[in-house]
């Protein structure tokens, strides 16, 4: 091991010489390539940046359809005051995130709700993640709270088919869950989200709500069927959500990552032409001095 | 004895107005969503006729509170001007709630004046046919449940 060191800091120190050696041209050269990538860099950048606000378009306009969706799920949940139930501490978190990247926050705040839940109280919680990206954060430190995790999430906007599959698959899972949560990041505008929480619930939960015998003729395969629905559209919803504000946070993250090159372009640009003028200057003094020493 | 008559003939014109306005705060806050369109949100309509798994029925102002998962079928829309509105459904729920406030949440809608009967015909044996090829269970229920929505659009269509 230290054998393997002495024979490198040798390498490194000759390097730095010849690097020193050659200074003014070698610079030149290597600002030229920097400067290079970091147009192609801001080249990339924008053209994301294009992709996703025209993605983001579609994902508003396509969310403004599912409000009402989401707003009318819920409203039983509130009406009808139901609660968790005490003797049920189970507890189910899904995390709507997706699989793709570069985009600002919006994923790792869902992951932080969901870690201080779990930091909480890790014994009643279990984890559903919907996009890579939640599992990926999550699972080194929580993997045994996770039951499940789905993927190929963002690549196309989220429809019914996959609200009611995942819906499906949640109560396959054969976890018996009180109450649940569903953590995603609720659209404000281009420029904010917040990261918000739908409550879901499990039979056991409806059937001891204080209110429920308010509601006329119910019996318990109706409302079995009822709330599988029900989940489907919260879930829909939360998707919709999720997606918009994804979109529109990698629209900023990709404008400012655009800006920033702009501004590195900018000063390489300066110091490339500096460096440029100065190699010229010194060749000529080189030139004329030798001249008038003849 | 002329004005007489004008002062009661205002009354009564009174009594009808207040009676009106009555009929009109029983109103309800209608909302019928589907996962490719909104019909209506928080409007407020005078009749909903609704398909459901226990029996058809239809929703006024201050309906019970129930819950009732839809049935593939056709919802009638009775607006506050008259107007008819028919919409089929292929599932979905209905929540009234308490405070008149109903919820129409629809796997996928449509106006019934939109769809196309020979296309409603061959989605009907396209279902029929993949019912008699069904293997397992789960394939069975589920050309079951294509069946039966392929017949109630046929059935919406005609």
């Amino acid at each position: 091991m230290l054998g393997r060191f002495g024979s490198l800091v040798p390498v490194v120190a000759q390097n730095v010489q010849i690097q020193q050696q050659q200074r003014g041209m070698a610079t030149l050269k290597s600002i030229s390539i920097r400067l290079k990538s970091v147009k192609n860099i801001q080249k990339i950048t924008q053209s994301m940046k294009m992709v996703s606000a025209a993605k983001y378009s579609r994902a508003e306009r396509e969310l403004k359809q599912a409000r009402p969706i989401g707003s009318g799920a819920s409203q039983f949940y509130e009406k009808a005051e139901i609660a968790a139930p005490a003797e049920l501490p189970a507890k189910l978190l899904i995390a709507i995130t997706s699989d793709r990247g570069l985009c600002g926050a919006v994923h790792t705040s869902v992951a932080r709700l969901i870690r201080n839940e779990l930091n909480n109280d890790q014994q009643n919680l279990k984890v559903v993640c919907v996009g890579d990206k939640s599992r990926m954060i999550l699972q080194r430190l929580y993997g045994k709270s996770i039951i499940m995790a789905c993927n190929e999430i963002g690549r196309l906007p989220p429809t019914f088919n996959d609200a009611s599959r995942l819906a499906d698959a949640i109560l396959k899972s054969e976890y018996d869950f009180g109450s649940g949560e569903i953590v995603y990041n609720r659209f404000k505008s281009v420029v904010s989200y917040s990261t918000s929480t739908l409550p879901v619930f499990s039979l056991a939960a409806v059937k001891t709500a204080a209110k429920l015998p308010v509601y006329d003729s119910l019996d318990d395969e109706v409302i079995q069927s009822y709330l599988e629905f029900s989940l489907a559209s919260l879930l829909f919803y939360a998707m919709k959500e999720g997606a918009c504000s994804e979109q529109s946070s990698r629209m900023t993250a990709m404008d400012n990552a655009s800006k920033n090159a702009g501004e590195m372009i900018d000063k390489l640009t300066l110091t490339f032409n500096r460096t440029r003028q100065a190699v010229i200057t010194r060749e000529l003094i080189e030139i004329i001095s030798g001249a008038s020493a003849l | 004895m002329a004005a007489m008559r004008c002062v009661s003939r205002l009354l009564t014109r009174r009594t009808i107005n207040t009676i009106s306005t009555r009929g009109y705060a029983d109103e309800m806050s209608f909302t019928f969503a589907a996962g490719n369109q909104v019909f209506y949100d928080s409007q407020s309509v005078r009749q909903v006729d609704v398909p459901s798994f226990s029996g058809s029925f239809g929703i006024l102002p201050k309906h019970v509170p129930t819950l009732a998962v839809l049935k593939p079928g056709v919802v009638t829309v009775f607006e506050n001007d008259g107007a008819v509105k028919k919409i089929f459904v292929s599932s979905g729920t209905v929540t009234i709630n308490e405070d008149s406030s109903v919820q129409v949440l629809a796997e996928e809608a449509a106006a019934v004046e939109n769809l196309d009967a020979s296309a409603a015909r061959e989605v009907l044996s396209k279902a029929q046919s993949e019912l008699a090829s069904a293997s397992t269970d789960q394939a069975r229920a589920e050309a079951t449940i294509a069946v039966e929505v392929g017949e109630a659009l046929v059935k919406a269509v005609e």
